[in-house]
């Protein structure tokens, strides 16, 4: 049995009220409730940008068996909140430095267990995406945290820091890398192609980036959140791939990418969350098993003639998973190809890349 | 890609007969594959030996041929067919070696037929241990140091460069049969020598032994364009070492973190990538506990056992597909269909916990050698689910019906600390009781782990139950420890026996679906596992799908165990089809994940559960049928009827009290003798006293069982008070609520009859007798449709005697009644009413759909209406034999000898226009090698025996054997002028003489019987367990060996069968 019997709640926009149990920090936290059906990676989950002002729920119901592994102090959970039906208090691997939740606790997440995350799932299908919150202390007034609740708007803002370089100089390639919150493993899939990786902020210039760092390839990686929360970097993505230069984008990346041409966005009802989506390589006409986290998505007949072509569709329900671009040499994908949490069957998006800057 | 244009006929090989290591499984892959064929407009030919499956009813493929699984069968059927294309990959490892056989020698090509779902190459990849090893190694795949040799020398040589312990695993073999470890060279030479035996090519692999690793397995699936998906992760509680069908095994692997997953998941798609597999395939891997090192196991390119527990832990029906992408079509162009809105391609996941719980023979083989190891020794299997591992676990000790609601064994309960670390260091099919016995005696998880290497995730999970437990014994029983212990899987009877307080406020179970998607989308036809949660989907998925039907129940049969094996499946499935038929809504119960009944398309609505009262009920309340069906379920589902009938379920066909009335001793005698019915005389008995005394007054020999009986389970005939003595410590060890029933024995002909009764008159598709006299347990003897020796004033008595305990017994559906014929008069020994095993076959020779009239006949339908007459259908020109299939050489230390007590696991039927036809294929079908390969019979028998061996052996000299015998039976013989050579096993130098004789080659077959049998210590046990190890078929009832003999004197070859297609019967 679990030793925490402080209670917490898990509180809908609608109303609903989930009782359940409280793991990680006490306090209240708000945030769009997203559920997601990978079964493993719930480390990875926790710790992606993408995730940033989402509070995430976990369909298969048993959490942190394996516990925590490569921790340092940079490891830094990006979820608002996070509910779970079991949470395991003996983790059972080699490499687990500590369970999940005392890593909560550490990192000051909210969490909450006890939770039928399969009914929560079902709601969020059925009505579509809604904010959330969980609570370590039951309000004595609903209907004001409810108001609290609907009124939570995530509030995004492109990281502003100096630039940083990855990799070592005898690399034979130098990509800039425009952070719009990317992940570890991104930057790793190219260090590990042999490329150095400059990243910098969104507002920088490209032409300021192509005299500093003589780039052979751009890469505009994912973030969180409504892409047009973003639209004043619009421009900067449309030089970049006006550049000549290779460029692929990933995630928000693509969605940019995509709208910095022309196409439009729309929210989906609830996202693809999970680490088996089936996309379709229209070039290969192959099918590969992709890792997913997201809530928006290019509408498939907003990618004209002059934007380019769907290059990757999602099987099941026809989305648009990635476009090959008519003006200049630039490729993007909505899911994440880097092998980390999920299958690594699309890595080889990263070598397409690679091969296109020799 | 659709459908290629090529392919119009397509053969399919089934699996043949169960045995241990090839069961049902096959059956629900072949009739997924069967029917989805031909849904797609595809003229499917089957050929399988087992009548007992679905697959092989007429409905099921355009041609279905009943017939031997031999390669000059299958050319013969090929000829006459003329198939374009041969799926070979659904009938397990038999069909997979028949069809490469056929394309080895050229056979297929010469004949312009296909291999499909496989290519020769792929197969020999996987198969052959070298080329396996080679391939892996060209794609960079780590194997475990092994090397395949063909004699023993260079086994031992390899075992000198790798170092004990060691795998020995012979090539070609069922289920690992023959294979062990050994952990120093005198055991490894016992088990080297007899794999080489065991193995068809004289082959064995000797490989570096890494018990202790972790056991992971993949299913994987990949279409004609290379597109591959991963169905399934799975996990073996139990560490490499024991095999995968003897673990109790978890899905989704739940110990390995995302980087150790997708390691495994990207090594499981190169392979079958590398293997160019078009179809389903299983991939085996061991993990080092504390590091990425892994090893490639084993590789299964075809169904498999794992294939279809993958299918019902997932949702997604891996055959259907396999047999989609088999002619052509890829898994982006197949919809999912369960969700119907999503692809084949899309990798299933799951939010819940799999458990799979093997079924071991053990209860009723009690002198049996329990150890687990490489050789697989379950009959069967269940799938239990729950939304935490500890609910699984416990739902899965209920799903095996020992008897258990907990873990707690009373085997082990007084054990000492001391005693449990031995017992915890032992694996046999009981480790998990004394583990769980020793978690309660405070050994921690961590100690568990250092013995056992069994990951401390399991232990501790299974600690969170012996903790519940404790906070039950010593808490106040409020709501909140209540619905804690529902979480976790108690029932509600255990959780007020534990805590000695009444449940306040009951709670029923709510229900989920299994998906494939975890919620993600809306599933069309899912089915259901309980939970304790708040929102029931089962309610709100019925509220959705509103029908004016009426709703039927229909309660299966559980897991596979000898005395209640596929049949009762058979039977479940055809109640579900009637009642669809006739416009019913059709709700299933089961637990057992290797059958056609848990299909995800077979019943309307499908609950895969335990089948306890409490569990039962749950449904019930939920599906708030009209009615409940327990005929077809056989024991498990019989059992349920006093209970439902009182909880005021309406019970469909023959009432709860008359079910009673024919289990109660007393007042079944009753109404024997209210309708004038002879039966051998009996007494019960409590005690050994009293047996003793019945014993004596009835005079020896007399038959010993318990009351309610399953498979003649715990059933002996004694011949002296030794042997009373004996039984009764056996039956006495556990509780006795039920006397035991001692009988007066009747060697006399056996006669059994099914019929379909509506409360008035009745119907009997046919007549059945047995070849081997009363004594041996119906479902192990020879049985003959239509009998053969049988006078017509004794078929009118049985006819007579069956109406009138019919319609005493007031059955309305089915009832199987079993008799003696003995010194002219008839006796009836057994009634019950229910579906039975024989049920399959005599529906598919007669052509009667008894399961359907049965199901009719319930709900007051009037057997005159059927069209099929009334009393005695008239013969079929056919002759059906229904051989028994045993899985002998994997039961070590069971004494194979035949008695009242149920041994085999399976069935073949052999049909044909004349008795001796008939019979030829069915012994041929079970294996049975009929003709001459050696040069001698061995015969050793009891006293009583003696004079009827003197033909029987004169039968063997005049086919050309010479005769060995042991002493007595050699002097018996040469007294009575048949020439035998005498051997002897009175001393272990003699009798190792005869295992020289028989490891020679010399012998065909061993003709074995005596007094008693049983202790594994005995001589006799002993030869018959040597020559049955060896493959040398022996026969353990005269009138089994006469009839072989007599077969043998037809000098039949395959060329004089005739090919039959069921369909046109």
């Amino acid at each position: 049995m679990n030793k925490t019997t402080d209670k917490a709640w898990l509180i809908l926009a609608d109303g609903t009220v989930y009782e359940g149990k409280s793991v990680g920090a006490a306090g209240t936290v708000y945030g769009e409730l997203v559920c997601t059906t990978g079964m493993t990676g719930f480390q990875e989950s926790l710790t992606d940008q993408s995730y940033y002002g989402q509070i995430l729920a976990q369909t298969f119901p048993l959490m942190g068996n394996y516990g925590i592994n490569n921790y340092d102090e940079n490891t830094r959970v990006w979820v608002n909140g996070y509910v779970m039906r079991e949470h395991c208090e003996n983790p059972s691997n080699f490499r687990s430095q500590m369970g999940l939740e005392e890593f909560l606790k550490k990192q000051n997440t909210v969490g909450i267990y006890g939770v039928d995350t399969r009914a929560l799932t079902r709601k969020v299908r059925t009505n579509g995406a809604m904010n959330c919150a969980i609570t370590t202390e039951f309000p004595g007034d609903l209907s004001a945290l409810l108001g609290e609740i609907r009124e939570y708007k995530i509030e995004m803002t492109a990281p502003d820091s100096p630039p940083e370089i990855f990799g070592e100089d005898g690399f034979e390639r130098t990509v800039v890398l425009y952070d719009y919150g990317v992940k570890d493993d991104m930057i790793k899939s190219l260090v590990s192609r042999r490329c150095k990786v400059v990243s910098v902020s969104p507002g920088t210039s490209v032409d300021g980036a192509m005299m500093k760092y003589a780039p052979d390839g751009f890469f505009i990686a994912d973030g969180a959140g409504d892409p047009a929360d973003y639209a004043a970097y619009l421009n900067i993505v449309r030089d970049i791939m006006a550049s000549n230069k290779p460029v692929i984008g990933i995630g928000l990346g693509h969605q940019l990418m995509a709208m910095a041409l022309g196409a439009r966005v729309e929210k989906m009802k609830y996202g693809h969350r999970g680490a088996n989506q089936p996309v379709l390589d229209v070039k290969l006409d192959k099918v590969f098993i992709s890792t997913q986290n997201h809530g928006y998505t290019v509408c498939p007949d907003s990618v004209t003639e002059n934007v380019g072509a769907v290059s990757h569709k999602n099987v099941n329900d026809g989305t648009c998973e990635g476009i090959r671009y008519a003006p200049g040499n630039a490729a993007s994908l909505q899911y994440n190809p880097e092998p980390s949490s999920g299958p690594p069957d699309t890595k080889y998006f990263y070598d397409d890349f690679i091969d296109c800057m020799k | 890609m659709p459908l290629k244009n090529d392919i119009k006929k397509v053969l399919v090989i089934g699996s043949g007969p169960i045995v241990i290591g090839q069961a049902a499984e096959f059956d629900y892959a072949g009739t997924q594959v069967c029917k989805t064929l031909t849904e797609i407009g595809l003229e499917v030919v089957l050929v399988n030996s087992n009548p007992a499956t679905i697959m092989t009813d007429k409905t099921m493929a355009s041609k279905v041929y009943i017939e031997p699984l031999k390669l000059d069968v299958l050319k013969k059927i090929i000829m006459l067919e003329k198939p374009d294309s041969l799926l070979p990959t659904l009938g397990g490892q038999t069909g997979l070696t028949l069809g490469m056989e056929l394309a080895k020698e050229g056979f297929l090509e010469r004949n312009n037929v296909k291999l499909i779902g496989a290519t020769l190459d792929s197969i020999d990849k996987a198969e052959d241990r070298q080329m396996f090893e080679d391939m892996l190694a060209d794609i960079g795949q780590p194997v475990i140091p092994s090397k395949v040799v063909n004699n023993l020398n260079d086994a031992i040589d390899f075992t000198y460069e790798i170092g004990f312990p060691v795998i020995i695993r012979p090539a070609y073999t069922l289920g690992g049969t023959g294979g062990g470890i050994a952990h120093g060279m005198d055991e490894f030479k016992v088990i080297a020598e007899n794999g080489l035996r065991m193995s068809p090519i004289t082959q064995i692999m000797v490989q570096k032994c890494i018990s202790g690793w972790k056991e992971i397995e993949f299913e994987a699936i990949r279409d004609g364009k290379d597109n591959v998906i991963t169905v399934c992760s799975m996990e073996n509680i139990d560490p490499v070492g024991v095999h995968t069908g003897d673990s109790i095994v978890v899905a989704p692997a739940i110990t390995l973190a995302d980087k150790e997953f997708e390691m495994l998941r990207t090594a499981a798609i190169n392979i079958v990538r590398a293997l160019k597999v078009e179809g389903g395939c299983n991939i085996q891997f061991a993990l080092h506990p504390d590091s990425f090192e892994y090893k490639v196991i084993e590789v299964n390119p075809r169904l498999s056992r794992s294939s279809a527990l993958a299918s019902k832990a997932t949702g997604y029906p891996i055959a259907k597909v396999a047999s989609l992408i088999a002619v052509g079509f890829t898994l982006d162009e197949i919809v999912n269909f369960i969700t119907k809105k999503t692809y084949a391609c899309t990798e299933p996941t799951i939010d819940y916990v799999v458990v799979k719980f093997p079924r071991w023979p053990f209860d009723k083989f009690v002198y049996g050698n329990r150890t687990l190891g490489t050789q697989m020794k379950a009959t069967g299997e269940i799938m239990a689910i729950g939304n935490s591992f500890e609910m699984a676990m416990m739902k899965a000790v209920r799903c095996i019906e020992l008897g258990l609601k907990t873990f707690n064994h009373q085997k082990y309960s007084l054990k000492t600390k001391d005693e449990l670390y031995e017992l915890v260091a032992h694996c046999d099919d009981e480790r998990i009781f004394a583990i769980y016995a020793a978690l309660k005696k405070g050994i921690t998880p961590e100690e568990i782990y250092e013995i056992t290497k069994i990951d401390k995730w399991f232990l501790y999970k299974m600690l969170n139950i012996v903790d519940m437990e404790k906070r039950l014994a010593e808490s106040e029983l409020d709501d909140e420890l209540y619905m804690a212990a529902k979480h976790m899987g108690f029932l509600d009877g255990t959780i007020e026996e534990l805590s000695g307080q009444r449940i306040k406020y009951k709670r029923y179970a709510s229900y989920k679906m299994v998906d494939t998607c975890a919620a993600e989308v809306e599933a069309e036809t899912p089915y259901f596992y309980s939970t304790f949660d708040e929102e029931n989907e089962a309610d709100i998925f019925l509220k959705k799908h509103p029908s004016d039907k009426k709703k039927v129940v229909v309660i299966g049969s559980g897991p596979i165990r000898i005395g209640q094996g596929v049949e009762f499946d058979y039977c479940s499935v055809h109640c579900v089809n009637a009642l669809k038929k006739l416009g019913y809504e059709a709700v299933l119960i089961n637990n057992n994940p290797e059958t056609v009944s848990t299909d995800f398309d077979v019943a309307t609505r499908l609950y895969f559960e335990p089948l306890t009262q409490e569990d039962v009920e749950s449904v019930l309340m939920t599906e708030k049928p009209w009615g409940v069906v327990v005929q077809f379920g056989g024991q498990t589902a019989i059992k349920l009827t006093k209970f439902l009938s009182e909880r005021g379920f309406k019970i469909l066909g023959t009432p709860a009290d008359s079910i009673d009335a024919a289990e109660d001793r007393e007042r079944f005698d009753e109404l024997l003798e209210r309708c004038a019915i002879p039966r051998p005389a009996g007494h019960t008995a409590f005690t050994t006293e009293e047996a003793l005394k019945a014993a004596n007054s009835l005079g020896f020999p007399v038959l010993l069982r318990p009351s309610y009986v399953l498979g003649g389970q715990n059933m002996i005939i004694a011949y002296s008070d030794d042997d009373i003595m004996e039984y009764m410590d056996i039956i006495t060890g556990t509780k006795l609520e039920n006397p035991v029933l001692i009988d007066k024995y009747l060697m006399g002909t056996e006669i059994e009859v099914d019929a379909v009764c509506d409360g008035e008159s009745l119907l009997i598709p046919g007549v059945m007798e047995h070849i081997e006299r009363a004594g041996v347990h119906s479902g192990d003897s020879i049985s003959v449709y239509p009998p053969q020796t049988l006078s017509d004033e004794v078929r009118g008595t049985v006819v007579e005697y069956t109406r009138k305990l019919a319609a005493a017994l007031n059955v309305q559906g089915l009832v199987n009644v079993q008799y003696v014929l003995y010194e002219g008069q008839v006796y009836v020994i057994e009634v019950n009413p229910r579906s039975s095993r024989t049920i399959p076959y005599i529906s598919k020779v007669t052509n009667i759909p008894i399961v359907e009239l049965a199901t009719r006949a319930m709900f007051g339908e009037k057997i005159a209406d059927f069209g099929f007459g009334e009393g005695l259908y008239p013969d079929r020109d056919w002759i059906a034999v229904k051989v028994p299939v045993f899985s002998f050489p994997k039961l070590g230390d069971v004494d194979v000898h035949l008695g009242p007590e149920m041994k085999s696991t399976g069935e073949v039927l052999g049909l044909d226009r004349d008795f001796e036809t008939a019979l030829f294929k069915g012994l041929l079908a079970a294996g049975y090698e009929l003709h001459k390969a050696a040069t001698k019979v061995l015969i050793t028998v009891k006293d009583v025996d003696k004079p009827e061996i003197v033909g029987l052996a004169q039968k063997f000299v005049e086919f050309g054997y010479e005769i060995l015998a042991t002493s007595s039976t050699a002097k018996y013989l040469t007294e009575h002028g048949v020439k035998a050579e005498t051997v002897s096993m009175d001393t272990p130098e003699k009798f190792a003489e005869i295992v020289t004789i028989f490891d020679a080659g010399e012998i065909d077959f061993v003709v074995s019987t005596s007094k008693i049998g049983r202790k594994p210590a005995m001589l006799s046990v002993q030869l018959r367990r040597k020559a049955i190890e060896r493959a040398i078929a022996t026969l353990t009832s005269i009138d089994t060996a006469n009839a072989l003999a007599n077969c043998l004197l037809t000098h039949k070859t395959v060329d004089d069968l005739n090919m039959i297609d069921i369909c046109k019967l």
